[in-house]
């Protein structure tokens, strides 16, 4: 069992310190900030290492940080301009029963983040109700389409803070 | 029923008007759509197991809408099923009927304000003829519901429109 100091260090050794950028000053879990276009490697990396063995992916969300400039739209809408969108990745070594916070930063008007379905093939809904739910694009999956709005659903992406509902869809009303 | 009780000598007679014969026959076998949608559909299948027994009702699955006559709408009605359940509404031959079963199928329940996903009563896509309320309803409510559109059936008419019938 490692704690997390030990695994930064593992990991400092092997990559760059631009690519590896530990929190520990926060309220509560302690993570690492990984570039979107590295995320990948780096979890290759944390699965295949021996002493570290990350082999599950307990859970991957994204969340909307929100923190971009307000602005107007033509309706009068306030939307958000700029700003970031994160993915968190919760990894569990089920052998040394350690676990890690992994958070991606990526920019929130063109959130791209590279794919981990090569590395947990666990992953390959979580990113769909990713890109789903916040429009988070990413690289190199192998089926990215919704999955829990429908199909033909155009009216954006329901968990980012500035939704709008739509009126109708398909001829029903949507609001109360 | 308007039965002549015991006004012919052979027991095999029985006299009464067609409605009454048509709304009895409906009524006593109401076969439901083999279908459910949320947590609803757990006590909808506790009604319809031993214990409540739905069958005694006349209630039984049909795996196929194409042979059922009444649809219980149970759980939350999302957009994207709502097209499902509309079809399948539209597959039941006639006379049809629909019991909505507890709050998010009447009005969007718990979702009613942020349910980005979820339709606000299942009235906004097939015509429901009972409502029961709760979240969910226990099997005792779910058949009260039944009791409620099989007295729904029984004053129907073949002049006049159901909707007329109280």
């Amino acid at each position: 069992m490692k704690s997390f100091e030990e695994i930064v260090e593992i990991l400092k050794n092997y990559f760059s310190d631009t690519s590896i950028e530990p929190k520990s000053d926060v309220k509560f879990e302690p993570y690492i900030i990984i570039p979107p276009q590295e995320i990948d490697k780096v979890c290759l990396f944390l699965r295949d290492n021996s002493e570290l063995y990350f082999d599950s992916l307990v859970n991957l969300s994204a969340v909307d940080d929100f923190n971009g400039q307000k602005i107007k739209d033509e309706q009068g809408n306030e939307i958000m301009q700029g700003g970031t969108m994160s993915v968190y990745y919760h990894l569990e070594s089920i052998k040394y029963r350690h676990k890690l916070l992994l958070r991606v930063i990526t920019e929130r008007d063109n959130p791209v983040v590279n794919s981990v379905t090569s590395v947990w093939n666990s992953s390959n809904w979580h990113e769909r109700e990713a890109f789903d739910l916040f429009g988070i694009k990413f690289l190199n999956h192998p089926d990215l389409r919704r999955i829990l709005m429908p199909y033909d659903w155009e009216f954006g992406y329901p968990l980012r803070k500035d939704y709008q509902n739509p009126e109708f869809y398909q001829g029903m009303k949507v609001p109360y | 029923m308007g039965l002549l009780d015991k006004e012919f000598s052979d027991g095999n007679i029985l006299i009464t008007t067609t409605e009454d014969l048509f709304n009895w026959a409906r009524l006593s076998s109401l076969w439901q759509v083999g279908f459910g949608l949320a947590c609803c559909a757990i006590e909808m299948m506790a009604t319809s197991a031993s214990h409540y027994d739905f069958d005694r009702f006349g209630v039984i699955p049909r795996p196929s809408p194409r042979q059922s006559d009444v649809i219980i709408v149970s759980g939350t009605v999302t957009l994207k099923m709502a097209l499902r359940v509309k079809r399948l509404y539209e597959q039941m031959p006639d006379p049809k009927y629909v019991i909505s079963m507890g709050s998010c199928s009447n009005c969007g329940g718990p979702y009613w304000e942020h349910g980005y996903h979820v339709l606000k009563g299942v009235d906004r896509v097939i015509p429901v003829d009972v409502y029961v309320p709760g979240c969910p309803p226990r099997p005792e409510a779910l058949l009260e519901g039944l009791l409620k559109l099989q007295e729904k059936i029984r004053y129907e008419s073949i002049t006049k429109k159901k909707n007329e019938v109280v």
